[in-house]
């Protein structure tokens, strides 16, 4: 608290209206803002407090728990080694985990409450970062869940422990450019369906527009997402792959996440 | 301490808010009045820094919002008590501004305690709240961090009478600790009970400002008595300008007068009192005709 006596007189030319017996008050000294800790534990809460977002972790885990046990109770006994169990549970993942980026990037929006988060902190590029890490966290520990089940599956199953660091990094990096993915989509268009929808039609739609037009395919190995991040799910990753995994990550999440934050900062909330 | 300075919107060729000033000193609860589309909400909204002014600007505690450091600790707002998550309940609701705010679990409590929300409605989601929930929910949120301002759009809106009288007294109470208040209504007896002061603004510029005896004693003074035509005879005769109204006369002096006259004469006087609401309601319906879309207030 910094009571000095102000004893500056206010010289502005308008009207006063009420009051004036209790003298003029000064604001709290300190830096603009709020600590951005305080920022991304009010954002991290956020995606978890609502039915929506709890059931959204609930319904990727669950799934992810049902493909393995579905896989190892009636999948070819041989194939259920470490590595392959791990590429089945994160298949769902790889679709779901966007879902959870749209979501914290659109609740401001869809439901109004940026009134209440951009009036705490005004500085809302710094709401953005929170939600972005958030995000990527919250994807973190979904995917641990992957790792943790593909693991006891992986004891019911051959007991082969076939995965090797590459793999598993080149894994959990493809998961977490998803999560960024959903984000940048959320932040581009600030409305839930769409987000979701472009995101989850986006590969299909380059699936069939490479076989109409053949002469995208070669382009397509450059920024089609799905086709960048196979050889990093694989844990394949060669001197081209990362050039041409730099340029999809480069096109479909760092372009819109650039637009879209750059909405969120000079949009009116209303 | 709010201070306004020349603040102007406009969205293309709209001016939304045209060229507002006004200050607004601690210890004070002043009304924001106008009708629907005036202006208030954009130019609330521009104060806080969620909406960049065309040109002007505005200061909270002589600071622009956008500059203020943990701005929750020191201006309370609450913009639209709608604007909620409905999936959260309202203690998390609550919760979530504390952690951002930087105030204990406990300071959740005090507030909800504070706007008369009880143990099991602080649990309900706010899917299942009434409109006066959901205002008295966002009162809760604006004084959280303890503000010394609070800026407030239609508080009252949703709240029964019973209610608006308790946030009157809760409003009241907060100024007379030296805070500041501003809140909108588009309801002129509403904001009669919660203000002590008013800035009217229609069409986005300020039309009237000042203390609310002071506007509305400019509708004069109304009286009724035994015999209104006798009693108006006497108020020409003494030069006093009269206008006759349904229930009595409206004359341009003050009650003083008309009384010393009255009791001259041994006239009976059934009601003598300063203004009335006449002046300002009228002036107030007319604002509101000259801005509804269908202008046939008839």
């Amino acid at each position: 608290m910094n009571s000095e006596t102000s004893t500056e007189t206010q010289t502005g030319t308008a009207p006063v209206v009420g009051g004036g017996t209790t003298g003029t008050a000064s604001a709290l000294e300190g830096r603009p803002g709020v600590p951005f800790g305080r920022t991304l534990q009010a954002e991290v809460r956020k995606m978890v407090d609502t039915r929506a977002g709890r059931w959204m972790v609930i319904v990727m885990a669950a799934l992810v728990v049902f493909i393995l046990a579905a896989f190892v109770l009636w999948g070819p006994a041989e194939d259920a080694t470490f590595d392959n169990l791990l590429q089945i549970a994160t298949l769902p993942l790889a679709m779901l985990l966007p879902v959870i980026g749209i979501m914290a990037a659109t609740a401001e929006w869809t439901q109004r409450t940026g009134l209440v988060t951009f009036t705490l902190e005004p500085r809302r590029g710094r709401v953005v970062l929170a939600k972005a890490l958030g995000a990527l966290a919250l994807g973190l520990v979904v995917t641990a869940v992957a790792f943790a089940a593909a693991a006891l599956a992986n004891l019911a199953g051959t007991g082969a422990w076939d995965l090797d660091a590459a793999a598993g990094a080149g894994l959990v990096l493809a998961l977490l450019i998803y999560v960024l993915q959903g984000v940048a989509f959320g932040l581009l268009f600030l409305n839930t369906p769409v987000a979701i929808v472009t995101v989850l039609v986006l590969p299909t739609a380059w699936t069939i527009a490479t076989q109409v037009f053949s002469s995208l395919a070669d382009v397509g190995r450059w920024i089609d997402l799905d086709s960048v991040t196979r050889p990093l799910f694989a844990g394949e990753m060669a001197g081209q792959d990362w050039a041409q995994l730099g340029t999809g990550v480069g096109v479909w999440v760092l372009l819109p996440l650039a637009v879209g934050t750059w909405r969120v900062l000079t949009r009116e909330v209303k | 301490m709010i201070t306004v300075e020349n603040l102007t919107k406009r969205y293309g060729g709209f001016t939304a808010v045209d060229d507002i000033s006004f200050e607004v000193r601690p210890g004070s609860v002043v009304g924001f009045l106008g009708p629907n589309g005036a202006g208030k909400s954009t130019a609330m909204r521009m104060m806080t820094g969620l909406t960049p002014p065309t040109s002007g600007r505005a200061t909270l505690l002589g600071q622009p919002y956008r500059d203020l450091h943990n701005p929750g600790r020191q201006v309370g707002v609450m913009l639209d008590a709608s604007a909620q998550h409905p999936g959260r309940t309202g203690r998390e609701v609550l919760r979530v501004a504390a952690i951002s705010i930087g105030v204990s679990k406990t300071r959740v409590e005090e507030a909800l305690a504070l706007v008369g929300l009880n143990d099991e409605e602080a649990g309900r989601r706010v899917r299942n709240y009434s409109l006066g929930m959901r205002q008295r929910l966002g009162i809760a949120a604006a004084l959280l961090g303890e503000p010394r301002v609070l800026v407030l759009d239609e508080p009252a809106n949703g709240l029964d009478p019973q209610g608006i009288h308790w946030m009157r007294g809760l409003l009241r109470r907060f100024a007379d600790g030296g805070g500041t208040v501003l809140l909108s209504s588009h309801l002129l007896h509403e904001v009669q009970i919660v203000a002590d002061d008013l800035v009217m603004i229609g069409r986005g510029k300020i039309v009237a400002m000042g203390s609310k005896e002071e506007l509305l004693s400019r509708g004069g003074t109304s009286v009724s008595s035994t015999d209104d035509t006798r009693l108006a005879q006497l108020l020409q005769a003494a030069d006093v300008p009269v206008t006759r109204t349904g229930s009595g006369l409206v004359v341009e002096a003050e009650p003083r007068v008309v009384g010393e006259i009255a009791a001259r004469e041994s006239l009976v006087l059934l009601e003598l009192r300063s203004g009335g609401s006449e002046g300002l309601e009228e002036m107030f319906l007319g604002l509101t005709a000259a801005t509804s879309r269908e202008g046939d207030a008839a």
